[in-house]
């Protein structure tokens, strides 16, 4: 009897296992990867020749809170593009559980905004997976260093989702200004309310 | 006749109140905490949601299954919004009459999501929806960052007894 609950407790906890959140920490050298961009061209870092490091922000179209980011993730690329750090977009959402999420939805919605960063799909949530991102939006700053790009920021964009605090802390511009003069940014990893990543169903 | 009518009147007050939909207050997670504690052998299952999170809203069915399946038993199920506090009379409110709701609705009273998230729970990355299932009397607690259907809740709820 007892082997039997105890065989039914480990089942259990192997059925109720989440999503396998290890992924990259912050000191971590991130790996490059080839995902494809709303304009069918394949982008990898190691494409951004004059690049001194990367804003990577997992965002989708159909997520409120990434939408509620939406116009600060364009004027995040607006500013820091042009310091050498620019943004790349990835939607980690499967477009079979999240069909607003489709590849052709986010051409769409790419058009639309105007998005002049790369906008990647990771059909089966690999370079998710390897991120250790868990929700839209979640941030991964990269600083290029010789020996790849490290990470060097994980979380969230500011504190104020809902954009009405004027006095927000800027958390990736306060590290993207950190690592641009050489300094390791004062705050490496926050938290904050995301959707979850709408995961394949295997 | 005047005790008649007096008596008339409460029936009715207290019917339409009945029919009312449930008030929705606000909570910070000093007193979530302080209700774990004080419910001695009640097990808690929290679960932290918002009207514009798609994956919570489908969920929510489960936790009313759940109310309902152990009626009278040790178990209080708490639905914490995390719209933001604005959102409590324009999008909660309704959202909660449309829905007749009868698990307890709370509005998350915290504007830190640095501090508040960490305190739920260190293995909570801000993602929802999440569950937190906690009995104080026990001082066990187990959380979950992913959607949890009746029988996963049912199943986790079992190994608090």
């Amino acid at each position: 009897m007892k082997s039997l609950m105890t065989l039914c407790f480990v089942l259990t906890g192997l059925f109720l296992k989440a999503q396998p959140v290890a992924g990259y920490q912050v000191g971590d050298i991130a790996k490059d990867f080839s995902l494809k961009n709303v304009d069918g061209k394949t982008v990898s870092l190691s494409d951004f020749k004059t690049a001194k490091g990367f804003i990577v922000i997992f965002t989708c179209n159909t997520c409120p809170v990434a939408n509620a980011y939406e116009q600060r993730i364009i004027e995040l690329n607006t500013k820091y593009s042009k310091l050498d750090y620019p943004v790349i977009a990835v939607n980690p959402n499967d477009p079979g559980v999240q069909p607003g999420d489709s590849f052709e939805k986010m051409q769409e919605r790419a058009t639309e905004k105007g998005y002049a960063f790369p906008y990647l799909l990771d059909p089966d949530h690999l370079v998710t997976k390897r991120f250790g991102a868990t929700k839209t939006p979640h941030v991964f700053i990269l600083q290029k260093t010789s020996a790849g790009n490290r990470v060097s920021y994980i979380g969230a964009i500011d504190n104020d989702t809902e954009g009405t605090n004027t006095g927000r802390t800027n958390y990736v511009e306060e590290a993207v200004n950190a690592l641009a003069t050489g300094q390791k940014p004062a705050t490496s990893t926050t938290k904050a309310v995301g959707c979850a990543i709408k995961w394949k169903k295997s | 006749m005047n005790s008649l009518r007096i008596i008339i009147g409460l029936i009715l007050l207290l019917s339409t109140t009945a029919m009312k939909a449930q008030e929705v207050r606000l909570i910070t997670i000093h007193q979530l905490e302080e209700r774990i504690a004080s419910g001695k052998d009640t097990t808690y299952i929290v679960n932290f949601w918002a009207t514009w999170c798609a994956p919570c809203v489908a969920e929510l069915p489960g936790f009313e299954k759940l109310r309902l399946a152990y009626e009278g038993k040790p178990l209080k199920i708490l639905l914490i919004s995390l719209d933001f506090k604005s959102k409590l009379e324009p999008a909660v409110k309704p959202f909660v009459r449309k829905t007749g709701l009868k698990n307890e609705v709370l509005l998350l009273n915290e504007s830190n999501q640095q501090e508040y998230i960490d305190r739920i729970s260190k293995d909570w990355s801000g993602a929802i929806p999440a569950t937190l299932f906690a009995n104080g009397g026990k001082k066990v607690r187990k959380f979950y960052e992913k959607e949890l259907t009746f029988e996963e809740l049912n199943t986790i709820y079992q190994s608090f007894k």
